[in-house]
């Protein structure tokens, strides 16, 4: 396949990986974080760690945007879609996460009119063609996905669509990165910084993380080469005592990011004063709400919604493994009491969460000469 | 936290994953139950298997084998039900596809189809047009594949109450060998050979529902394999240790069902799976793995590692089978699991399908 084949040149990864293992200092270990779900799954689909030296290990971030959302909104979801007169539109991953009463995927099963769609624009075409439903878009994602739910809220508008509105759940990465910074339980050594993210929003508004905390961030791509390519970055960063926001996915992205797209973002979202992660907490100024000119758009204002708190599962631990704090096998359900097909955490839904990419392409005894993390 | 280590955590998860299911966890049947990964085996497992237990059902084939005195000639038995949407697609529609899944899974059997049925639930309000258009590829199929479709029974239902049309054929094979063909006979050192590219009936599916706004051109590879397992059996002869079809849950599935039944590992080479571009394509941008997709018109060979050149001569001097290829060994470790050296030179775990397979969303 062209233009993705080059990225997953063996020859080639061989050659970076060597570059890697000589930067090296002897007798240090390397914490690397890639913070974007969508790296953790290139680096176990297509076995990137067995290319490292034993000396750097990845931890896996918070930038999984299934994972990231609390109970308490899944179960805010379900009652909308439990509504008759709605039809609940929702990207395939979101189908099977558990809510205290169930997944979306079981209520589908009980008769609610849960439907999967690959973008924004598909609900409001669902809107179009059923003027007698109610069709919610479920909203989640980081700034990847923002913009589209931002431009399908403008065309609603335009055309004068009246019976759809969004349920928005989208959050920002910056905060989340913040409170993995300044939580004391990780000593990290950089990061891999998020690819489609910085699309959107560029490489500046990453530079706290060389300034403020003095460590080095490469802006990847998704491909097996960026990433090992990022890995490499970092690396030289550090070998070199510098500590810089360098961009690795020159292809794609711009230093200022797409001014399009962020004027979207700012017409339509505002930031809500605090917002719920699952495991992280409360964190401020952390996520988006619609605006008030597009209050009849929204599904928080329409319906009345539980808006409860909802305490994760005791025995699950995707909080820790969010944060990087655990690898997932060491979560006490990790592979048993969850599994991908009967998940208890958000982590093993999305095949970008850290615990169904470890298990299911990373679960091998290859690492067996490697360093457990101390218990 | 936990002491554990993570060999003690993996060791931990395989014994929990090979242990039989015993209980149906699910209060309601949902889609992933009929996606032919674990949902639908756990279904099968804990709720038909005790109902029905018997030698027969419980060897879980593609078709059952009877040997009605104790001696003679086996007979295949084997039934499918159809209710693929949209009802025509590229490269064919629900007629020829139920004529052909079940003839291949006759042929799956090592068999030779003899006679098929035919049965038609059809929603009120359904156009003759389409349904005559439906009759006439089944029975072209079915000419084309050699068999009568020698029984056959029509039920409508009000409208609303089904989708168009769905179809059940059944159909009875002669096993004329005396071949044993079985998963646990799958040993290390084997050569694990596909018919062809994988993932076409499924992602031609997935386009023909226009959902996707992708342009692409691609059409089923429903076909009958009865010709090309016949040249399967007669090149490989007694180093032959199994034959299925990778239908629903793609070859990843299949793989993994071996694995298990054989209780060895198997070691695929990700350069050497053959798919074509647009697949590729179209599942890279869906966030679909290729290996789960489903195929109508491709089968899967163990064979011993003596057989596998001559094997691999046979399927690709047949139309059906000129992209055929050796895709994979069975090694002894890890037991009971599906490994990928990757293109990259990774390898990384390939698990049977959890769940129908949800694109990722970024």
């Amino acid at each position: 396949m062209r233009f993705v084949d080059e990225f997953r040149s063996g020859d080639v990864a061989r050659r970076v990986a060597g570059e890697i293992a000589a930067l090296v200092e002897p007798g240090r270990t390397y914490k690397i974080m890639e913070v974007c779900g969508g790296h953790t799954h290139a680096i176990y689909k297509h076995g990137v760690e067995d290319l490292l030296p034993p000396e750097i290990e990845l931890v896996h971030g918070p930038g999984c945007p299934v994972c990231v959302i609390p109970m308490g909104r899944q179960d805010d979801a379900l009652a909308i879609a439990r509504r008759p007169e709605v039809i609940f539109t929702t990207f395939g991953d979101m189908m099977r996460v558990p809510s205290s009463q169930g997944s979306l995927l079981d209520a589908k099963a009980h008769g609610a009119d849960v439907r999967m769609v690959y973008s924004p624009l598909d609900a409001l075409r669902i809107a179009r063609e059923n003027p007698d439903r109610e069709v919610v878009f479920f909203a989640i994602g980081f700034e990847t996905t923002t913009p589209s739910t931002a431009l399908t809220l403008l065309r609603a508008q335009k055309e004068g669509i009246r019976n759809f509105s969004v349920f928005a759940n989208h959050v920002t990465i910056i905060p989340a990165i913040r409170a993995i910074l300044d939580s004391p339980d990780l000593r990290l050594s950089g990061f891999i910084g998020p690819g489609h993210v910085s699309t959107v929003i560029g490489t500046r508004p990453y530079r706290f993380i060389a300034a403020d905390y003095g460590l080095p961030i490469a802006v990847s791509g998704f491909e097996p080469l960026d990433v090992l390519q990022g890995v490499y970055m970092v690396m030289k960063q550090l070998a070199e005592g510098r500590s810089e926001v360098e961009n690795q996915y020159t292809r794609v992205v711009r230093d200022e990011g797409n001014v399009l797209a962020l004027k979207a973002i700012a017409q339509t979202m505002e930031l809500r004063t605090t917002f719920e992660w699952r495991g992280l907490g409360f964190i401020s100024q952390s996520a988006l709400k619609l605006r008030e000119e597009f209050a009849e758009f929204d599904a928080e204002v329409r319906y009345a919604l539980p808006a409860v708190r909802v305490a994760d599962p005791k025995a699950c631990q995707c909080g820790e493994v969010l944060k990087g704090v655990i690898k997932p096998w060491e979560c006490k359900v990790f592979g048993t009491a969850c599994t991908p097909d009967r998940p208890i955490g958000t982590c093993m839904v999305s095949s970008e969460g850290a615990c169904a990419a470890y298990y299911n392409y990373g679960r091998l005894a290859r690492r067996a000469g490697r360093e457990a993390t101390p218990a | 936290m936990s002491s554990r280590s993570e060999e003690d955590v993996l060791a931990a998860i395989e014994r929990r994953r090979r242990r039989p299911h015993v209980k149906l966890m699910d209060r309601h049947v949902t889609l992933s139950h009929g996606a032919g990964g674990k949902s639908s085996h756990v279904l099968t497992e804990t709720l038909f298997m005790p109902e029905l237990r018997n030698p027969m059902l419980e060897a879980l084939t593609d078709s059952a084998l009877l040997q009605p005195n104790g001696s003679g000639p086996r007979l295949a038995f084997t039934t499918d039900s159809f209710v693929v949407k949209p009802l025509f697609f590229p490269g064919g529609d629900i007629g020829e596809l139920a004529i052909n899944g079940t003839v291949n899974d006759l042929a799956m059997a090592g068999a030779r189809p003899l006679a098929l049925s035919a049965g038609f639930i059809i929603e009120e309000g359904f156009p003759t047009e389409a349904l005559r258009a439906i009759a006439a590829s089944l029975g072209a199929a079915a000419s084309a594949a050699g068999v009568a479709v020698a029984a056959a029974d029509t039920k409508v239902v009000e409208r609303g109450k089904g989708d168009g049309v769905y179809l059940n054929t059944s159909g009875v094979g002669v096993v004329e060998h005396d071949l044993v063909l079985s998963p646990t006979r799958v040993a290390p050192g084997d050569r694990v050979i596909v018919s062809g590219t994988i993932g076409d009936h499924g992602m031609a599916i997935m386009i023909a529902r226009g959902e996707l706004e992708l342009e692409v051109d691609l059409q089923s590879d429903t076909a009958a394999l009865h010709e090309l397992a016949a040249a399967v059996v007669t090149a490989a002869g007694p180093h032959l240790r199994c034959l299925r079809d990778p239908t629903r849950g793609g070859l990843a599935t299949v793989l993994n069902e071996f694995v298990v039944a054989a209780d060895v590992g198997i070691v695929l080479d990700e350069v050497a799976v053959p798919v074509r571009p647009e697949v590729d394509g179209a599942c890279e941008i869906l966030g679909i793995d290729p290996l789960y997709v489903a195929n109508e018109g491709k089968l899967v060979a163990v064979v011993a590692p003596d057989a596998a050149d001559a094997t691999l001569a046979a399927l690709r001097a047949h139309p059906l089978g000129a992209e055929a290829a050796i895709v994979g060994e069975v090694r002894a470790d890890p037991p009971g699991m599906v490994v990928l050296e990757t293109s990259f030179g990774g390898s990384r775990v390939v698990d049977m399908l959890a769940g129908d397979p949800l694109p990722r969303i970024c």
